[in-house]
């Protein structure tokens, strides 16, 4: 029962992908309150976003598997050694990341912007989509550093997920187990896939934050 | 209390909730509901059988005739248990006789039968320059290694290699300490990867030897009594697990169909059988 290899990848994309829009969603919202609003005990949110960011991924595969494992107090959602528990964890190594960056995008522009939005006669909730749209490579760049974050790691998809062949093997996982196995070209070709899909995803990156690219003028 | 454990603890909340409804809609891994019992089974497993490719090779057979879904984690044997005491596994394979005699004293399994065996290897380097080729048993074969301080690779990790491992020096009367005593803390197939690389002794089962790719190390001393391997099946007793699904993977692994696909197991690939079936009638 050696699985292809394309189940493996298509199951880290979705997993990953999945994850990613769920910790945009949160991710901008949530870096976007802390970014505009003045909010009481925002230095102190400040904080644990940012350490969100340094939390090692295993640490928060700890954290998820404890609340998860049946004898866990969320034991009974049977999310142990599932895709969706393994989502659970990703968006949460992926979300102090989109946060912080979204968070830092917003605080980089022109600061005199709500005011003048403001007097446009905005409202508080275009003023938002407004400095979205203004933001908006920053904040791509944000879900796609998340994006990474999450399918490269290792150490939650181990924990939680428990690299169940066919059903919760992602890539990272697969070569951690065939380096174990002596069986390095498997590895290997795991290891490729994911550099280019690191490649990828930085180039975008660059592209993006590239005022000049030729896609983001219009 | 620190303010912030309120905040993160509904934060994690927050994200497991949406999380679920996100993902509500990608269709439920669980099968329809036959005749026999159904749903999830955690099957907890020493790496043996998994890094040996055994239960890639014979769990879809399980598959087929069921309508039970079974998640396999392989941890070593000891940690298995533990799964099992605390109800995180509803069935397991492991091989830790000692343990496993305390593990159903304790009540904690409603069954335990013997599935299979083959037997540990002293795996070295290919010159043995302890010289262990020629002892008398397993234990005087550490014994040897110890004396002349050679490197040895101990799982260190609570498996049932790792157990046995340790039985072994108790019968030899030595505390392996100092640093020729390499505690890897990993499963057998790292394990022997490490000690090929370190020029290394190490206990191996025979499987995860032979399906171990890239390594150098031969086998330096093997075939004495004191190196049998025995694999039982032992089903969960705990309250929530899915005694069903798990009655049903005892009984088929212990009928003719998986006892024959064990015995066949690895004559292709590996020139020899890797496990001897024991239920086979």
């Amino acid at each position: 029962m050696v699985e292809p290899l394309y189940e493996v990848l298509a199951r880290s994309a979705y997993v990953s992908l999945t994850a990613t829009l769920i910790a945009s969603v949160i991710g901008i919202g949530l870096g976007t309150a802390l970014g505009l609003a003045r909010l009481p005990g925002r230095a102190f949110l400040t904080a644990v976003v940012n350490t969100g960011m340094a939390v090692p991924t295993v640490v928060v595969g700890l954290a998820v598997a404890l609340l998860l494992w049946r004898s866990g107090p969320l034991g009974d959602l049977g999310l142990i050694y599932t895709v969706r528990g393994m989502i659970v964890a990703q968006v949460l190594i992926a979300t102090p990341l989109i946060t912080g960056i979204t968070m830092s995008a917003l605080q980089l522009l022109p600061p005199d912007l709500p005011d003048q939005l403001r007097s446009l006669g905005a409202n508080r909730a275009q003023r938002v989509v407004r400095l979205w749209i203004e933001a908006r490579l920053p904040l791509l760049a944000a879900a796609m550093a998340g994006f990474g974050h999450a399918i490269s790691e290792v150490g939650s998809a181990t924990i939680v997920g428990g690299n169940i062949h066919g059903q919760t093997q992602v890539m990272t996982t697969a070569i951690v187990e065939n380096v174990g196995r002596g069986e390095f070209g498997v590895a290997i070709v795991y290891g490729v896939i994911l550099l280019g899909l690191a490649f990828v995803i930085n180039a975008l990156l660059v592209s993006v934050q590239r005022p000049g690219a030729s896609w983001a003028q219009s | 209390m620190l303010p912030g454990l309120n905040v993160m603890r509904t934060a994690i909340s927050t994200v497991i909730a949406v999380s679920l409804l996100a993902t509500a809609a990608c269709g439920s891994e669980e099968p329809e509901a036959g005749s026999g019992p159904s749903g999830t089974m955690i099957l907890a497993t020493t790496t043996s059988t998994q890094d040996s490719g055994l239960l890639d090779e014979i769990l879809p057979l399980f598959d087929q005739g069921s309508d039970c879904v079974v998640k396999t984690v392989a941890v070593g044997s000891g940690q298995a248990m533990e799964m099992g005491e605390r109800g995180d596994a509803d069935i397991l394979l492991v091989h830790s006789p000692e343990d496993e005699e305390q593990f159903m004293a304790d009540g904690h399994g409603s069954s335990r039968e013997a599935v299979m065996h083959n037997d540990f290897v002293v795996v070295g380097p290919p010159d043995d320059p302890a010289g262990v080729a020629d002892v008398g048993n397993a234990a005087e074969a550490l014994t040897r290694i110890a004396d002349q301080k050679a490197s040895f690779a101990s799982r260190g990790d609570d498996s049932g290699t790792h157990a046995k491992e340790l039985a072994l020096w108790d019968e030899a009367g030595i505390d392996p300490k100092g640093s020729w005593y390499i505690e890897t803390g990993q499963g057998m197939g790292d394990t022997l990867t490490i000690a090929d690389q370190k020029q290394a002794y190490t206990l191996s089962d025979r499987g995860t030897f032979l399906a171990t790719s890239n390594l150098e190390s031969d086998i330096a001393f093997e075939g004495s009594d004191d190196l049998l391997n025995q694999y039982h099946v032992i089903v969960v007793d705990h309250e929530g697990t899915n005694t069903g699904c798990a009655e049903d993977f005892s009984s088929w692994i212990l009928d003719r169909p998986a006892q024959d696909a064990i015995a066949t197991f690895g004559v292709e690939a590996y020139g020899e059988q890797l496990f001897e079936p024991d239920a086979r009638n």
